[in-house]
């Protein structure tokens, strides 16, 4: 597994254990009765699973399984997917710091930007690689 | 495929079956009239699609794929992967039945399954994690 593979999994497996965290004390507070806490953990819970679990898990194992051999131009390179974890995480940090500080927008709003950097620089590094091999029948 | 792996994928097809078929019934709420506890089943619905299909897939999936921890033990320690498996669908299926309990009724008794299915999911999830990180490493 390429070193920025083993990045985004561990970084998603991180992002699962704490949204899992979230939502065990989202679920036991809606048993004990306590859940003046949940609409602010709810979006937290939401974003780690979502983008810092799902969405970082295929990223990374995009890098690690599609066919590079071959790859010319800036698929070649490891900097667009560098680039991708580093804005998929800072995007990640500044959507959840914004959900726990109300009246953040403009936080939630660079959150989102640096998660677009992200997206635009996966597709970039994962573009060519996405191709027929010669081998398959379809 | 390891025989863990079928039981986590064969598991998420059925609750892929139970979420949509939950989402068709809730669908038809503002049609007919539905019984409280159905209409309290949102949250509960939502988590068989994404706990029950779409993470259960996924662990199975990796358990199957990712690289071997090593030689004698392939796929890491068996007992946690599995202890994780029982622990996700126990936590789970207490969480389908007690939330909407909770809603409608709510008392010490769902309150306290409430409590243990979410103990136990998180168990679950931290259980793939721990075998999982190992297995995570560069060439």
């Amino acid at each position: 597994m390429p070193r920025v593979s083993v990045w985004f999994v561990r970084s998603a497996l991180v992002c699962l254990a704490l949204g899992f965290t979230l939502g065990a004390v989202m679920l036991a507070a809606k048993g004990t009765g306590d859940t003046a806490l949940v609409p602010r953990l709810l979006p937290i819970h939401v974003e780690l699973l979502l983008v810092g679990w799902m969405l970082q898990l295929a990223m990374g194992v995009a890098q690690w399984i599609l066919p590079r051999f071959g790859v010319q131009g800036v698929a070649r390179g490891v900097m667009p997917a560098w680039i991708a974890f580093t804005a998929l995480n800072g995007g990640l940090l500044l959507v959840a710091v914004a959900a726990v500080r109300p009246g953040s927008d403009a936080l939630v709003l660079a959150g989102r930007g640096a998660e677009v950097v992200a997206a635009a620089a996966f597709v970039t590094s994962v573009w060519a690689r996405v191709r027929a091999s010669g081998l398959s029948a379809m | 495929m390891p025989p863990l792996t079928r039981w986590y994928i064969k598991t998420g097809f059925v609750y892929l079956v139970v979420a949509l078929l939950g989402a068709l019934v809730l669908a038809a709420a503002p049609l007919v009239r539905l019984p409280a506890p159905v209409m309290a089943a949102g949250p509960a619905q939502i988590h068989a699609f994404v706990v029950g299909w779409l993470t259960q897939l996924i662990f199975g999936v990796a358990y199957w794929m990712f690289p071997k921890y090593s030689a004698e033990q392939p796929r890491g320690h068996n007992g946690i992967a599995v202890a994780a498996y029982v622990l996700l669908n126990a936590g789970l299926l207490a969480r389908i039945v007690a939330e909407p309990w909770q809603a409608v009724h709510a008392g010490p008794w769902p309150g306290y399954v409430l409590v243990a299915a979410a103990v136990a999911q998180w168990l679950g999830g931290v259980g793939f994690v721990l075998n999982t990180w190992p297995r995570v490493r560069a060439k």
